[in-house]
């Protein structure tokens, strides 16, 4: 039970992470239309920033000023560079912001070196936030943070118990609950400044009737680079967090950047909450892939499925769920690409 | 009576003693790395091709051969095609002396292609020196007489670290957890067998294999380890994928020990940091308070460079190389080989040799387990405030592992 449940927490964390990681890639294009192969990197220079600031003026003043770093940054790429070849079509957008992953890839490594960067969490976002423990009777209570750690560190204690009644205690760590809260605030933010604000009215507007919002006096050009700053924020914040979390290095950017073009197209390209339940299903198919120990040989048996010696023995139907979890989102993607070629929730073009 | 004026003796002596001992002297030796340069795993081969060039700079300062070193840095990416074109490169150029070491998939694609190289380009001959690629194959049943590895196997680390763990009566439940390609799966092999002779009543509660260099979230792996039960790991990752399994184990309250290999590799130190102190131990040829020559040479590339210079096979290559040099009188590849063979030699970790039977360096191995730098163990790699101390130091002939190689010399 306690195993299931940590899992859980672990799956969802996970997922909002890599939701707070695709929603700016899905917001610039379902705004603009622009599909940001560099939006990985600006996640990558989240990071690289936040240990800068970290390291000057402590981690929270990094989660906030990193993100507007990465902001500033994608704006004025949007402002120099991209806005003169949207007349080109979707292609020279592509290979610009293609170039544009490389050019950030060689600069951090050249600033910062091809090694791992020191960028840990503070004080208070160590330690577990609540811990689980599930008794030998299967009795599961939940202690948390508040509480005093003598109640639950007696029934942890190993040294204490007999190898056959051992409690299982699992911690779940503060960060990881820190991740949500930030996933779930931020997309809480953006669907209210979307829907509930003049500004949202207006960038819905530009996307769909550029020539008519610019004749009534906005200057649409500028909702342009701010809705690609806004995007490319969003991605340094996630930066942030995921690059402390984790680990802050120049292959981070290569690490993420497929996984986040599954979460856009499988959500539906350009659907915030079609992103939003494909990041979760991911982070969930990934962490109990991972959790549960079965082969397709294991499930046909289980099935009553008699199986010849060669079948047994095949080396591909013998392959751990564990082993091949990391393309399992790809797989996920194929198959919705050929069933639901939209999406989970993308519209009709 | 005749005698001989001992001047005119000492004289043709010292005449002799240069003519023969200094034929190859002030010679230039290229050497081709091969390694990665880009992708996940360059920050491990940088550190690799800036410890050889160090270390070459420091043994042309004198050396028994007399020779200069000169090393030259190849990308291969981690990538077996890509070595081999490297490989071809290296001879086109005529360098004789090929080295690499991350990855046994990449080993494997170099030995071949030295292997065919030195059949069919006789007087362009190609010596591939191994400093860290630890599939035991490449000394049984695939080894090579052009290939010599100066680090220490899987079977020879296994059989050392298993020898550790007998005593450790705390290891009741093991858990394995290795990367999914030819080292992980041997590390994996190897401990099962060796854990089943040595400590019959230890259990394998588990055993998993994930993608080389992918995984950024190991936390479902720790649920998983948690739930078997285990209290020990035992891993062969390297890089990234020690560190995050390490840092996640922190997190999600596992309080087991782990046996592992590559603590020391570029980036690992930062990620552990001060954490999974007196729980993570290292099997290895070296450690980071080896004294002697090593320590003056870490000492000093860590001056230059702020990086911690911790392949001691490094050393080994070149201690090996001038003395076979010297003793071949010759940098030719095929009389320098006929010297390796069989070499005995001194480098930084004691006295070694050059397995005849299969070019598997014997060497001693250290039991080292991660705490806070001492007085005793003072060196701190990446600043990190902690050190790997020896809990246990193994001589050569209690790690040796015997060989099924059948070697055929040319």
């Amino acid at each position: 039970m306690e195993f299931f449940v940590i899992n859980v927490l672990n799956g969802l964390s996970f997922g909002l992470l890599l939701f707070m990681l695709s929603a700016g890639l899905t917001l610039i294009f379902s705004m603009m239309g622009v599909l940001n192969f560099a939006h990985a990197s600006f996640y990558m220079l989240g990071a690289y920033f936040g240990y800068v600031v970290n390291h000057v003026l402590g981690f929270w003043l990094a989660l906030l000023l990193a993100p507007l770093l990465c902001g500033l940054l994608g704006a004025l790429f949007e402002r120099w560079s991209l806005r003169r070849v949207y007349a080109g079509g979707h292609v020279p957008e592509l290979l610009l912001t293609f170039g544009l992953s490389y050019l950030v890839l060689e600069g951090v490594q050249i600033v910062w070196g091809r090694s791992v960067v020191a960028f840990t969490l503070p004080e208070s976002l160590k330690g577990p936030v609540v811990t689980l423990v599930s008794e030998p009777n299967h009795h599961l209570s939940v202690f948390g943070r508040w509480q005093d750690p003598a109640l639950w560190q007696a029934l942890c204690d190993s040294s204490r118990q007999s190898a056959e009644a051992l409690s299982q205690c699992s911690p779940f760590p503060m960060n990881r609950l820190f991740i949500m809260l930030c996933a779930l605030m931020m997309m809480a933010l953006l669907w209210g400044v979307l829907n509930f604000t003049r500004l949202g009215l207006i960038i819905k507007a530009a996307l769909t009737q550029p020539q008519m919002v610019e004749a009534l006096g906005h200057d649409v050009p500028s909702v342009f680079m701010l809705v690609f700053g806004l995007g490319t924020a969003l991605a340094g914040l996630a930066g942030v967090i995921g690059g402390s979390t984790f680990i802050t290095e120049p292959a981070m950017a290569a690490s993420v950047g497929s996984v986040t073009f599954v979460v856009v197209v499988v959500g539906g390209m350009g659907s915030l909450v079609g992103a939003f339940l494909a990041s979760i299903l991911i982070g969930m198919i990934q962490t109990f892939a991972v959790a549960i120990d079965t082969t397709l040989v294991k499930i046909l048996l289980q099935l009553h499925i008699q199986l010849g010696d060669s079948w047994l023995h095949n080396p591909v139907l013998n392959l751990t769920l564990t082993q091949i979890a990391p393309i399992l989102p790809y797989l996920l993607l194929v198959l919705v690409l050929i069933f639901k070629p939209n999406g989970l929730l993308g519209k009709k073009p | 009576m005749k005698y001989f004026n001992p001047r005119t003796v000492l004289l043709a002596a010292v005449c002799l003693l240069n003519l023969s001992a200094f034929a190859q002297k002030g010679e230039t030796v290229k050497i081709a790395w091969i390694d990665p340069l880009t992708g996940l795993m360059a920050p491990v081969g940088s550190n690799g091709l800036k410890s050889f060039k160090f270390v070459a700079e420091e043994f042309n300062k004198s050396n028994v051969a007399g020779v200069k070193f000169e090393v030259i840095g190849m990308d291969n990416k981690l990538s077996p095609a890509e070595s081999v074109n490297d490989v071809t490169a290296s001879v086109d150029q005529g360098i004789h002396y090929v080295v690499q070491g991350n990855g046994s998939a990449v080993a494997g694609a170099i030995i071949e292609s030295v292997n065919k190289n030195n059949e069919r380009n006789p007087g362009k001959e190609v010596l591939f020196l191994n400093y860290a690629a630890v599939d035991p194959d490449f000394t049984n049943s695939k080894c090579s007489y052009w290939h010599f590895r100066f680090d220490a196997d899987t079977s020879m680390k296994i059989e050392a670290l298993t020898t550790f763990m007998k005593d450790q009566k705390d290891i009741k439940k093991v858990f394995l957890l290795n990367q999914d390609y030819s080292h992980g799966h041997q590390v994996a092999k190897y401990a099962k067998d060796n854990l089943a002779i040595k400590r019959p009543d230890i259990q394998i509660v588990g055993e998993d294999y994930h993608p080389l260099a992918k995984v950024r979230d190991f936390t479902p792996y720790i649920a998983k380890i948690k739930a078997s039960g285990a209290d020990s790991v035992i891993t062969g990752n390297w890089g990234s994928d020690l560190a995050l399994l390490i840092k996640a184990a922190n997190e999600g309250g596992f309080t087991g020990k782990f046996y592992t290999y590559y603590v020391s590799t570029t980036g690992t130190p930062t990620a552990i940091g001060t954490s999974g102190e007196g729980k993570i131990f290292q099997v290895s040829n070296g450690h980071y308070n080896m004294g002697g020559k090593m320590q003056s040479m870490m000492a000093e590339y860590k001056k230059r460079s702020g990086d911690d210079l911790y392949i001691p096979a490094i050393a080994h290559i070149f201690n090996a190389l001038t003395l076979a040099m010297s003793k071949a009188q010759s940098t030719n590849p095929v009389k320098v080989a006929a010297q390796l063979h069989g070499l005995h030699f001194d480098s930084v970790n004691g006295a070694l040799e050059m397995r005849r039977l299969d070019h598997q360096l014997q060497q001693p191995l250290y039991i080292t387990v991660w705490q806070k730098a001492d007085k005793k163990s003072p060196y701190s790699p990446e600043n990190t405030g902690m050190t790997l101390a020896v809990v246990k130091s193994f001589e050569s002939y209690v790690s040796s592992t015997p060989t099924t190689c059948d070697m055929k010399t040319p």
